[in-house]
């Protein structure tokens, strides 16, 4: 084995291997396969293998996560947050669905069939045409809305307020109950399985 | 196991079974003082004293009593599709000092809890090294090794809390966490057995980390960090880490959200920038009000909670002396103070650690009171040695609003009955 290190544990990985895992992508592209698939394909596909978690629209089914829909809710008291409404970055789409889905019988799909899926997948959330074919060549042309929807971690800044020494004696006048969990009552009973009490 | 949720609350199971084990135990407990009649568990031989127990073939790896089989790890049906991708909860409203068994800690996973065999691991480092290698099991054992003890919280805990009191019970309101001694080695270690001359300048470099399980969990973390105190583990309190948490390694990312201690660890890519994978853009970013999002929320900030009385661990044992203890943790450092308030946060008494805190570890701390049957809103409010005070819920809100999902570190209210009853409620 080529000792690299300074104790010589471990060896070389080969380029096969290193292939075989290193299969993130990021945002500039860098790590995306040559290949193409289009909306009308995708659609098939979408039907196939995701469908029936994610809905024949990528609205989604049940409590499944819904991968379309949901444009401009984000500062909405429930907001809908898919790919199209929240996803900053195509590429994560690419890599997220080739690597872990379909959920159960993940990375069974050729890098063309993800193509196809992701094409769909922005089709569902009218972000291109039925006729769009999406490629390694013109994937950084398509524009995510909620692209410039994030800000890097600002506590330190906006939550300064907190290192501050805090209140010991008469902090406030009086203490109302505003809200009761027993109320929603939704909590697991601690039985466990057995119904005991009437 | 799976657990119902219909039916009556926790609360409730648990102080109408504890009235009955109390009236018992009252009448002895008071015997000791001053018994009218003997008690009969002193004046007749009990068949333990006279029999045999088991041999010490019985349990070559043991599990807790049967007296004990409540304090498990729950399920909560209605937060997830499936219990692939989900979460459960350890008993932390059973549990004392700090340290979880692994048996009852909490799991979170993406596409299950995968089994890995030692013969069959592999942990790959590519990317912008001077090396690119791969080690089996058996060449992490041969690293220095170092033990250190950290909590692991979930980026999620009490994040069903945000928009009111949901949850009734210590374990589901603040059981995404456990805390381990670990051992293993470290990040920096494994980075400089492959060299990090081929990166160049590192301070702006980063590492994507994955597990070998099919969601992956891939995160990206910056050099600084993972230089810094990152390790990976694959021993936790003394023994194997449990499959559910990773075996046979995981990764350790002292203070910083749970998600990013990626599981089954498989690969370490040193890159020159974030791959913003799924789980640091779709998932463990915040939402604020205004409908922008932060991201790269790593730290999980000081926060504390009241273990006992809680919801599941109401007081059963009558009026006069009371411990009320709890659990506190700062992913910013070492836990310095936590107060606790009896009437919903008016005045504050300093409680006592039960231990010096240790840096993003769990501190355990006491307030030894009395209770007379006067009703109580049990607050703690945790300090850390970087001066940062635990906030209420409704100071969060001022700056987050509702939708943040991740990192609630909101003081919490237990509202105690004059009957010893818990229930988790907010208070203005």
């Amino acid at each position: 084995p080529a000792y690299a290190g300074k104790l010589g544990l471990g060896r070389a990985a080969l380029p096969e291997e290193v292939a075989a895992w290193n299969h993130d992508i990021s945002p500039d592209g860098t790590g995306l396969p040559v290949g193409s698939g289009s909306v009308e394909d995708g659609e098939m596909i979408f039907s196939d293998n995701c469908a029936i978690c994610h809905g024949e629209f990528a609205e989604g089914v049940d409590n499944w996560p819904k991968l379309a829909g949901g444009m401009d809710t984000l500062n909405h008291k429930d907001p809908l947050k898919t790919v199209g409404s929240y996803w900053p970055y195509l590429s994560t789409t690419y890599d997220y669905v080739r690597r872990s889905m379909p959920f159960g019988a993940a990375q069974s799909m050729s890098d063309d069939d993800v193509y196809a899926i992701v094409a769909y997948i922005l089709y569902s959330n009218d972000l291109v045409d039925d006729d769009f074919v999406l490629s390694n060549e013109n994937f950084l042309d398509v524009e995510m809305p909620n692209a410039d929807g994030f800000i890097v971690d600002d506590r330190e800044t906006s939550e300064k307020a907190f290192w501050a020494e805090p209140c010991m004696e008469n902090c406030k006048d009086e203490v109302k109950i505003t809200m009761r969990a027993a109320v929603l009552d939704v909590t697991p009973d601690e039985a466990g399985g057995e119904a005991t009490e009437g | 196991m799976t657990v119902r949720f219909k039916g009556k609350s926790p609360s409730r199971r648990a102080f109408l079974k504890g009235t009955l084990a109390s009236t018992a135990g009252a009448i002895a407990g008071a015997g000791a003082a001053s018994a009218a009649t003997p008690d009969p568990l002193i004046t007749e031989k009990q068949s333990w004293a006279m029999g045999l127990g088991d041999g010490v073939d019985a349990t070559p790896y043991g599990l807790p009593i049967k007296y004990e089989s409540d304090v498990i790890r729950r399920n909560v049906e209605w937060l997830t599709a499936d219990t692939i991708s989900s979460i459960n909860f350890t008993p932390i409203h059973a549990l004392d000092g700090t340290i979880t068994p692994q048996g009852c800690a909490f799991e979170r996973h993406h596409s299950g809890a995968i089994e890995l065999r030692k013969e069959d691991y592999r942990l790959m480092i590519n990317g912008m090294v001077d090396q690119e290698l791969v080690f089996t099991y058996e060449d992490l054992e041969r690293f220095p090794r170092e033990n250190r003890t950290f909590f692991l919280e979930c980026a999620a805990n009490t994040g069903m809390e945000w928009a009111g009191a949901q949850l009734n019970g210590a374990q589901f309101t603040h059981g995404m966490i456990h805390n381990m001694e670990y051992t293993g080695v470290s990040l920096r270690t494994l980075l400089e057995e492959a060299g990090l001359n081929a990166a160049g300048d590192l301070k702006d470099k980063w590492v994507y980390v994955e597990g070998a399980d099919a969601s992956s969990n891939g995160r990206s973390i910056p050099m600084e960090k993972a230089l810094d105190d990152c390790m990976i583990a694959f021993k936790a309190n003394g023994e194997a880490l449990r499959k559910e948490h990773g075996y046979p390694a995981r990764l350790v990312v002292p203070g910083w959200e749970g998600n990013m201690w990626v599981k089954w660890i498989r690969r370490i890519e040193v890159m020159d920038g974030p791959v913003e994978s799924r789980e640091e853009t779709s998932k463990y970013t915040d939402t604020l009000a205004n409908g922008t999002s932060r991201k790269w929320t790593w730290v999980m900030d000081a926060k504390s909670v009241v273990t006992s009385p809680s919801p599941q661990s109401p007081i059963k044992h009558g009026h006069g002396p009371l411990v009320i203890t709890g659990l506190a943790w700062s992913g910013r450092g070492a836990i310095s103070r936590v107060d606790v308030s009896k009437d919903g946060g008016k005045t504050w008494e300093t409680a006592r650690l039960a231990n010096p805190g240790q840096p993003m570890a769990l501190t355990r701390f006491y307030l030894d009171t009395e209770w007379n049957g006067e009703e109580m809103f049990l607050q703690a409010r945790a300090m850390d040695e970087t001066g940062y005070v635990q906030p209420t819920k409704h100071q969060l809100r001022e700056v987050r609003g509702e939708n943040s999902i991740y990192h609630n570190n909101c003081v919490q209210t237990w509202w105690v009955k004059s009957n010893g009853e818990a229930e988790n409620v907010e208070v203005s």
